[in-house]
């Protein structure tokens, strides 16, 4: 077993726990893009980031790969994580404004400006869908190509592949093209996500003691009708 | 070649070859590195050659043809041995007189290199400034060595370090006398090599442990390891050797850059040779210690001198840093423990052993010792590599060895480290260059470039091509290098078109500090520094971009218009210059540009020979 610290609580995991598996299990959410249960951890999308460390030498670190250490002191809601995790959701808002799931981290996090040039891209290149592909699928039908800004998802050659069996895995995991956000104003990248509107069906008092697990929420197909 | 049976054989064979050496012979050098065939060595050596058949001086004039001596502004270069002669920018005519002038031994006054402050010229190399300042421990080998020739490197010292080592037979005081000679890493990070070596040496030898030289060189305008690798390979090759007698490492790679063939040749000619003579594979010199060494060529990624991008690379995957740890130390290629060095960490290795560890810590200051292999280029007289002891100040570099600026314009800044380090601004010149100083200045050791930029560099123009680089070069797995780098450049693209506001200033700091925290790897976590370094010492210089929407240094072409002043003779040189005829005028009139036609190449300033084209 390893000992450490979370947020100033004691903790021990068996050892090869990440630092993400850990918070999570101990209650401290820590959002996340790339990871996903039963797929490798790869710390593409960096929301994930916490501080490790004292001092000087305190540095961030992506906690879904970041395996716990002995007396390691990790920090998963610092002022410098949180400052990071806004930038981040800033970026992706500028790149990918249409997916729900980044419009509602970002009203979680109050990010209330996005202050670069707006883009409408699909892919935040997280590689769900490549190791959804290869590690549950068997499949290794796509794969990451080219670097820096020219990366992208797709088969070898842009040739249909022999080997997909068009399961729709790929789909189904992936945070951006999924469940796409229909917010109203387009050149503005904040549409207020559903997260921040008071669902109608927890207002009612009746229900004062229970938590909706409706995800995603329903509230904003409510209100436009 | 007969394979050397004993360390006895290889003791015998050097003393075999020294005494061979007839010291009266006078001896032709030609560098002939990757920078000297390109201005031409190539064509001088067919002249030599050409010359002493002709001339039947075969055995009365040696030639040697080694790898870049350093002085590449003046290649190609001749240096006549054993006097030490050195003659810059040889040419096809004057090469037949050189020749000429040895048989005779004779010196060739018209043809020395001139010192511009004295006005006189200097006969020995050794006398030139440029030389005179430096601690050449790596670079001198250079020209003794012909890198296609073991026995010149086993005549020059070559292996004797190794030798030395398998007869002490102590793998333990290998690494103990690494560490005691405070050698760092010389890739950048500045990593003490010994406590590297001794990490690994610990690490159970379950599967084999593997030793790579890191050869992949990316930086723009860097290029001392490529100068190591095409000069001589076999400290390298000797330097690994040793590695492995220390650490029980069995395997060896060197991984190099496809972009360097002549590296690469020369690297294959040496493990061939090597192997041959007995000196690597089984049963090293009959004391039957093995370890093999392979080549391995890079595609062509940035990234991939990052360590684990690099390990990834040698296992034939995507070249993508990983997290660490485990580090490569515990877990690296193909799963087993690796030691990764930079080529010139290696180099320095068989010196350390040859002048003992008390010897090397004696070079350079206390906590880095040793010397350092800078590439120095950009608006500076001497251009080339120069190799100081770690702790000289950048003012000596700058101006001591480099001879200061080129033209009138007074020298503005250095950038250090590559294209993910930061510029240094002239009054800054007194620090030091070792690790800890140069990191607290913004900037980084990296693996040595030196860029001098002086009052006709834009420093936004700086940043923005740096950070058009790395966003090329990003791997582009984590988010926040490969979109920060990608916005960083957006932005810098602005203010360099007169789009900037002043909010981007603060925002482009805020994304810079973030990318430099949130990435995985160490091209992430320095990628920022071009634009932090720029930010905290030129800021004045973004603010003129943004609110006077005016260039000072007359770079960024969308904010500066050429024109023409009185001193305009009418010469007409600029207006048959001009590509796009933007210039009209008579003869002996004053000419003007069309501000509409003008793409603003630069043509009409550089023809001008009466300073008349203004740019403002």
């Amino acid at each position: 077993m390893i000992n450490f610290c979370i947020n100033g609580l004691e903790v021990s995991v068996e050892e090869g726990t990440t630092l993400l598996e850990a918070a999570r299990f101990m209650g401290f959410p820590i959002p996340t893009l790339c990871y996903m249960d039963g797929l490798s951890p790869y710390g593409a999308c960096r929301l994930c980031v916490v501080e490790i460390g004292d001092g000087p030498k305190a540095k961030l670190v992506s906690s879904c790969t970041y395996p716990a250490e002995e007396g390691l002191r990790i920090r998963t809601a610092s002022s410098r994580v949180i400052r990071a995790r806004k930038m981040i959701l800033e970026l992706l808002l500028a790149s990918c404004p249409q997916s729900k799931k980044i419009q509602d981290l970002a009203s979680v996090y109050e990010v209330q400006q996005q202050r670069f040039r707006q883009e409408y891209e699909n892919c935040i290149l997280c590689g769900l869908c490549t190791r959804m592909c290869e590690e549950q699928m068997m499949a290794k039908a796509i794969g990451f190509r080219g670097r820096g800004e020219k990366r992208s998802i797709g088969t070898p050659f842009n040739m249909q592949s022999d080997v997909c069996r068009l399961c729709g895995a790929c789909m189904y995991v992936c945070p951006a093209c999924q469940l796409r956000c229909t917010y109203t104003e387009p050149e503005k990248a904040i549409c207020g996500a559903c997260a921040n509107l008071s669902p109608p069906c927890i207002e009612k008092e009746k229900f004062d003691d229970m938590m909706c697990y409706m995800n995603p929420c329903v509230a904003c197909e409510i209100k436009k009708d | 070649m007969e394979r050397l049976k004993s360390i006895d054989d290889l003791l015998l064979l050097q003393d075999r070859l020294i005494a061979d050496r007839d010291l009266t012979i006078p001896t032709i050098v030609i560098p002939a590195g990757t920078c000297g065939q390109a201005s031409g060595a190539n064509d001088l050596i067919r002249i030599t050659k050409r010359e002493l058949l002709n001339k039947g001086l075969t055995n009365k004039i040696h030639l040697r043809i080694t790898g870049c001596h350093g002085f590449c502004q003046m290649e190609p270069s001749v240096l006549v041995e054993p006097h030490g002669t050195f003659y810059p920018r040889v040419g096809l005519k004057e090469m037949v007189r050189v020749v000429e002038a040895v048989a005779k031994s004779e010196i060739l006054e018209d043809l020395l290199f001139v010192d511009p402050e004295t006005g006189k010229p200097v006969e020995k190399q050794s006398d030139i400034p440029f030389f005179k300042k430096q601690v050449r421990t790596l670079l001198s080998r250079n020209e003794k060595v012909d890198p296609i020739r073991i026995f010149d490197s086993i005549e020059n010292r070559g292996y004797m370090a190794m030798a030395k080592i398998l007869s002490n037979g102590n793998p333990h005081w290998v690494v103990e006398e690494v560490k005691a000679s405070g050698l760092r890493g010389r890739g950048g990070a500045g990593f003490p090599t010994g406590l590297k070596w001794e990490l690994l040496a610990k690490q159970p030898d379950g599967h084999g442990k593997v030793l790579v030289c890191n050869g992949d060189e990316g930086d723009p305008g860097a290029y001392m390891d490529r100068s190591v690798l095409e000069g001589n390979p076999h400290l390298i090759i000797e330097g690994m050797i040793i590695g492995a007698y220390g650490t029980g490492a069995k395997e060896g790679v060197v991984y190099v850059r496809n972009e360097y063939p002549l590296a690469i040749k020369h690297l294959t000619i040496a493990l061939r040779q090597a192997t041959d003579l007995g000196l690597l594979g089984e049963d090293i010199l009959g004391t039957g210690f093995n370890f093999d060494i392979k080549l391995v060529r890079g595609a062509g990624a940035f990234v991939c001198g990052e360590e684990t991008a690099l390990m990834r690379s040698i296992e034939g995957k995507i070249g993508e840093p990983c997290q660490r740890p485990p580090f490569p130390v515990q877990k690296g290629v193909d799963g087993k423990p690796t030691l990764i060095n930079n080529v010139e960490t290696w180099a320095n290795i068989p010196i350390i052993f040859e002048s003992g560890s008390q010897g090397f810590i004696r070079i350079g200051k206390k906590e880095t010792s040793g010397t350092k292999i800078f590439s120095l280029v950009g608006k500076i007289k001497n251009t080339g590599l120069v190799e100081v002891p770690m702790g000289i100040t950048i003012g000596e570099v700058v101006n001591g060895i480099g001879g200061g600026p080129v033209e009138k314009a007074r020298i503005k800044a250095v950038q250090t480290g590559g294209p993910s380090g930061g510029c240094i601004p002239a009054n800054m010149f007194d620090l030091t260059i070792d690790y800890e100083s140069l990191t607290q200045a913004g900037s980084i050791m990296g693996s040595g470039g030196m860029i001098v930029m002086d009052e006709n560099t834009c420093m936004v123009d700086v940043a923005r091509y740096f950070m058009n680089f790395l966003k090329d070069e990003s791997c582009g797995k984590c988010f926040t290098c490969r979109k920060g780098t990608q916005r960083m450049y957006e932005i810098l693209d602005d203010i360099t078109r007169g789009k900037g506001k002043l909010a981007h200033l603060d925002l482009l700091e805020e994304l810079a500090h973030v990318v430099k925290d949130t990435t995985m790897c160490g091209l992430g976590q320095t990628a920022p520094n071009p634009v932090l370094s720029t930010l905290s010492y030129f800021r004045d210089e973004y603010i003129e971009h943004i609110e006077k929407k005016r260039c000072p240094a007359g770079v960024c072409k969308e904010l500066i218009n050429y024109s023409i002043n009185k001193n305009c003779t009418g010469c007409q040189l600029c207006l048959r210059t001009c590509p796009v005829e933007a210039i009209t005028g008579k003869k002996k009139e004053c000419h003007a540009i069309d501000p509409e036609k003008c793409i603003k190449c630069g043509a009409c300033k550089a023809a001008c020979k009466f300073d008349a084209i203004d740019v403002k």
